[in-house]
């Protein structure tokens, strides 16, 4: 019986080594990857982390830009509750990247149907790409309980 | 084939009654805990079904209030207090001898105090701040105080198991542990390492923050610190339903466990393996995603023990259902005890960690996390591994554990096997709601009944389903607290001296290199040794912290 309990060890540990495996492979060669570091803002001594979030570019000026030809920024805030801007249009095809942060408590930032799932933390840049490919409207969402209306915090993302 | 093992002591249990009342008094303070929680629960679930019964609950103004109940009472509350009256109750079987009645007594005070600090605080409405407490999401000082007691009362528990230990030792020298002794000690090891990360943000942060000592707080290094406890805590809920699997529920079944050796191993990888906190932080920033991946991995390593466990398990079952003349690769899985209440549930319990494991892999695989990371997928896995692999085994126990405290007969022992039934299919369905709904996008922590956009596509079927095996689970909850209450008050006297716990086939050993399996020392060396490594470079980033979040009460 010792024979099928080391069986059953190399067996699991096999199957695991294959998951992950597949995981790296989905990282590496199909370019899917967590967000990460992405600056940070560090307020001025007495000044509050609102006050240095609001004062710091480009979080000073949030909207969507053009950056490229079919590549797109929406800098955001989020704040109790909402985002801001609260829409965003881009044609179909067009990469999006999200450069967000929160001005007071913890937020999330999610949109079903991508793979846009990013926590917001005040003072702590968040960076996420997209590329929309199929017109409609996407919704975003807080995904994560920041206060009494927190289920009203979305947004919406309108691809043409 | 079974030899007896060598420890098993044959003097009779010497567990003074007194001792054996404060125990028994800290489990019904965590099913007190329960019984709030689950009606909590039940609103939970109707608001994913589209239904908003929170204004008719007294005293409760919102969601999230209520949800903050529904998490510390039931994942809280409820789960320190079993921990610390079960393991405490099989270490001293394990050892054969009783505990220090003091510290027993100042472990029941600590967890009262906590929790009725806790209670306060958020019935009051000044701590509707989740079961997670996100800084700068800020609480009543309270509500933090509350916290501080609970894991004290955990500390108090290691104390008394350590102390027994080490008197144990010295009436033993060169003798191996006794197993059910053991694995009860590991367990509260572990939880001391674990539980360092919550300390320090309570104590050194939140508390002294909330009671305008501190300016503001580093939100990320708060919820750094609350995650390396807040993964390993799934463990300390688990390892005492792991020893009622490992150590009672074979002996129920008439069956036995196999190999000694095989089980101390699974608690030391528990034990070593605790910095894996960080697979809840897959999706934040400031955290390298190199990092996140060696996390995953380690994750993935810490998935083996449970798979072992689940070898080791039905082995033992297995033997027992062949010597009640099951037949074949599966008939003695239906020669099993499936009679008895307490069997049956625990039985149940693990057929849905089954599941609650595999979904539980699915959360913790780096990138595939970006899909169900903070959806009503979570809550869906959870409710299949704490909600019933912890909380329907916790049922099962009870139906066994409250006759020997009381000296009484179960009282209806029908009642009990339809409850057990009812939970899980109860929280198949309701699982499968979360999971799908999950899956569609719908976020987890959120009043949906409440939403001021249109519902996405499939949210209403994956609620209906949600509030369905939700209200099963509830009506399946009041069966057990019938059950429980009958049996205090009207059950019929019996004579229990004894708790059930299993002979091994193969014995621990008394020479080799495995004797050092009960050196905890090295042990301890090692798991801290990987903290170190793991959480140093997150750690390092935040000093000297930025205490620059004020807190925010607007809930």
């Amino acid at each position: 019986m010792v024979r099928y309990e080391r069986i059953f060890f190399w067996f699991s540990a096999g199957m695991l080594a294959i998951f992950l495996c597949a995981l790296g492979y989905v990282t590496v060669f199909m370019n899917i990857h967590l967000p990460g570091p992405a600056g940070r803002i560090i307020p001025k001594s007495g000044q509050n982390c609102a006050a240095a979030v609001l004062t710091t570019a480009p979080f000073n000026r949030p909207g969507v830009r053009e950056i490229a030809p079919g590549k797109y920024e929406a800098v955001m805030l989020a704040q109790q509750w909402n985002f801001y801007p609260f829409k965003i249009q881009i044609p179909a095809g067009a990469e999006l990247t999200f450069r967000v942060t929160s001005v007071d408590v913890i937020h999330g930032f999610f949109i079903p149907g991508t793979r846009v799932n990013m926590m917001v933390l005040p003072g702590y840049v968040s960076v996420e790409t997209y590329r929309f490919t199929r017109p409609g409207s996407y919704r975003l969402l807080c995904h994560e309980y920041c206060g009494l209306y927190h289920h009203t915090m979305s947004a919406e993302v309108a691809v043409k | 084939m079974s030899t007896p093992v060598a420890y098993a002591p044959e003097r009779p249990f010497a567990l003074p009654a007194s001792q054996r009342r404060i125990i028994s008094l800290m489990l019904y303070l965590g099913f007190g805990a329960l019984a709030v929680g689950v009606v909590n629960g039940l609103a939970q679930a109707l608001n994913y079904a589209d239904i908003d019964i929170f204004k008719a609950f007294p005293g409760l103004h919102s969601y999230y209030q209520g949800l903050t109940v529904h998490g510390v009472f039931n994942a809280i509350i409820l789960t320190f207090s079993f921990a610390n009256g079960f393991v405490a109750l099989t270490c001293a079987r394990g050892l054969n001898r009783p505990l220090n009645q003091g510290l027993l007594w100042a472990t029941l005070a600590s967890m009262a105090g906590g929790a009725a600090l806790l209670a306060g605080a958020i019935l009051s409405g000044h701590a509707s701040v989740l079961y997670t407490f996100y800084a700068p999401l800020q609480a009543h000082w309270t509500f933090y105080l509350g916290l501080v007691l609970i894991v004290l009362s955990t500390w108090l528990t290691s104390a008394n198991l350590f102390l027994a230990l080490r008197a144990w030792r010295r009436e033993h020298p060169g003798e191996r542990i006794p197993l059910l002794a053991y694995i009860s000690v590991v367990t509260y090891i572990f939880w001391d390492i674990a539980s360092v990360g919550v300390a320090c943000e309570v104590v050194l942060l939140l508390l002294p923050w909330s009671l305008g000592l501190l300016p503001g707080v580093d939100p990320m290094l708060t919820r750094t610190l609350f995650w390396f406890t807040g993964h390993p805590i799934v463990y300390f809920w688990l390892l005492p339903v792991y020893v009622s699997w490992y150590a009672i529920v074979p002996k129920q079944v008439s069956g036995a466990l196999f190999s000694d050796t095989a089980v101390r191993m699974v608690f030391l990888m528990f034990l070593i393996i605790i910095p894996i906190g960080l697979h809840h932080q897959y999706v934040d920033p400031g955290i390298s995603p190199s990092l996140k991946f060696a996390v995953a991995i380690l994750t993935f390593i810490v998935f083996l023990p449970s798979l072992l466990t689940a070898f080791s398990v039905m082995y033992a079952l297995e033997i027992g259902g062949r010597r009640s003349g099951g037949r074949g690769l599966i008939g003695w899985f239906f020669r099993l005890p499936w009679k008895e209440p307490a069997v049956a549930a625990q039985l149940l319990a693990m057929l849905g960690f089954m599941l609650g494991g595999i979904t539980g892999l699915m959360n913790a695989s780096y990138n595939i996390n970006l899909e169900i990371h903070n959806t009503a997928f979570v809550p869906g896995h959870f409710h299949l591994t704490v909600g019933t692999a912890v909380g329907l085994s916790y049922m099962g126990i009870a139906y066994w554990l409250v006759p020997f405290f009381e000296q009484k007969q179960l009282w209806g022992k029908r009642l009990a096997l339809t409850q057990a039934w009812c939970y899980f299919i109860g929280v198949l369905i309701f699982a499968r709601g979360l999971i799908s709904g999950g899956l569609a996008g719908m976020p987890r922590r959120t009043a949906i009944s409440l939403i001021d956009y249109p519902l996405p596509a499939g949210w209403h079927e994956a609620g209906i389903l949600t509030g369905v095996g939700g209200t099963l689970m509830f009506i399946s909850a009041v069966m057990f607290f019938v059950v429980l209450g009958m049996t205090i008050f009207f059950g019929r006297p019996a004579k229990i001296d004894d708790i059930p716990f299993t002979d091994t086939i193969e014995p621990p050993v008394a020479s080799g290199w495995l004797v050092n399996l009960d050196h905890f020392g090295y042990w301890i060396a090692v798991a801290i040794v990987l903290c170190v490594v793991i959480y140093g470079p997150v750690i390092y980033q935040h000093i000297p912290p930025q205490m620059n979040s004020t807190g925010f009460t607007n809930y």
